[in-house]
């Protein structure tokens, strides 16, 4: 089995220590989501902290955590999306590599790889040239490694339904409301 | 030359030949593992089907090593969620409705021990089920119990290399139900032909079907 990249790896217990850089941009949104902004190392943490819910479509050009409820379309394409502990995830998720501490409820696509921690659960198709899944994870559906095709993008809109996958959620508008819960 | 030898060049250099397993677990023997597999590569992309609970090193095992594309439907976590929601009258029904792919779909299909832990009805809805998803020339690999154990328990079987596996143990709503008869299990894949049967040597027989072209 591959190795896992420690560089991303938390520590039991903690948060995840992956790469915090600026918020991602979350367009029409009021009002603004809180993103947890401070200094760790070299580069600047982010959280989309446990309070806050985003509807709609999210994307981003750095490495990212939630820990917040996202439903609709999360896009990281050359960065490290890692749903926290706290994390409930209703949507498509297309990153260089996504790791799973919390809840991801949809269809998952990472061109580097997946990683579904202790407790992290999904629910949906996941495609990944690799794929990780710890004992105590949680998951139902399908997984695709195949090198082939795997791209941190999403498929043009006429291909977005999935019926095979039960977990597929509904495509949403651009952004919808970003909310305190 | 092994199975494992052939698809070699799937993997990099610094990556195991076999998954990771926790040390602990019994390892047994298989002998019917490295024909399913045989049967399943002989495929570009096959299809597998996994009735188990998700094991990670067995996801990255037929995923990385032997470029499937899995689907991992846990029947034994439906199987408890009846028992315990006193549903299990339901549970033929539910069997029925709950694979969503298509007819001859799927290359392989990993049924483990599933078929001692259901009932009759059961049994019957999902091993039609089964036998309409697999694929012509397709494989179903398939254990059953000689003898009734005495806990309530269901068994992970964690692929170690292709001659054997690691069973480890977890906790289940009820136990297994019967101890079939070979003609009864012939029976109730009577869309599938034996290819091949062992028993081994901690009792438990290993079936492969396949699907007649």
């Amino acid at each position: 089995m591959w190795k896992r990249d420690e560089a991303v790896r938390p520590a039991a217990g903690q948060q995840p220590a992956a790469p915090q850089p600026p918020a991602p941009s979350v367009a029409g949104t009021t009002p603004g989501p809180r993103f947890e902004t401070g200094s760790s190392m070299e580069k600047d943490i982010v959280n989309i902290g446990k309070s806050v819910v985003i509807k709609g479509e999210l994307n981003g050009s750095e490495d990212l955590t939630i820990e917040g409820h996202v439903e609709g379309t999360i896009q990281l394409r050359d960065h490290v999306l890692t749903i926290g502990p706290n994390g409930r995830i209703k949507a498509q998720v297309f990153a260089k590599a996504v790791i799973v501490l919390g809840e991801v409820t949809g269809n998952v696509t990472a061109s580097d790889k997946v990683d579904i921690r202790d407790a992290g659960s999904v629910d949906g198709d996941i495609v990944s040239p690799r794929v990780a899944i710890a004992e105590g994870a949680h998951f139902r559906g399908s997984v695709d490694m195949q090198r082939k095709g795997v791209a941190a993008a999403p498929p043009p809109p006429a291909a977005k339904a999935t019926p095979q996958s039960p977990a597929a959620p509904q495509p949403v508008p651009q952004v919808a409301a970003v909310q305190r819960a | 030359m092994g199975l494992l030898d052939r698809i070699a060049p799937r993997r990099s250099e610094s990556e195991p030949l076999a998954p990771t397993v926790v040390v602990g677990d019994p390892t047994f023997s298989t002998k019917a593992l490295r024909k399913f597999l045989t049967a399943l590569t002989a495929r570009e992309s096959p299809v597998l089907l996994d009735l188990g609970p998700v094991v990670g090193s067995n996801v990255s095992f037929f995923g990385e090593q032997l470029g499937c594309k899995i689907f991992v439907e846990d029947i034994f976590a439906d199987l408890d969620r009846h028992v315990r929601g006193d549903k299990i009258d339901a549970f033929p029904d539910f069997l029925k409705k709950r694979f969503h792919q298509v007819d001859d779909s799927v290359n392989g299909i990993l049924c483990w021990d599933l078929i001692d832990y259901l009932d009759r009805a059961s049994a019957q809805a999902l091993a039609g089920q089964l036998t309409r998803v697999l694929r012509p020339e397709g494989a179903l690999l398939g254990f059953f119990g000689t003898a009734q154990p005495p806990d309530i328990r269901y068994t992970k079987y964690i692929i170690v290399d292709e001659l054997n596996l690691r069973h480890r143990s977890y906790r289940a709503a009820r136990g297994r139900q019967t101890i079939l008869l070979n003609r009864d299990i012939i029976r109730l894949f009577g869309g599938l032909r034996v290819s091949d049967s062992f028993l081994l040597q901690n009792n438990l027989r290993e079936i492969l079907f396949r699907k007649p072209a």
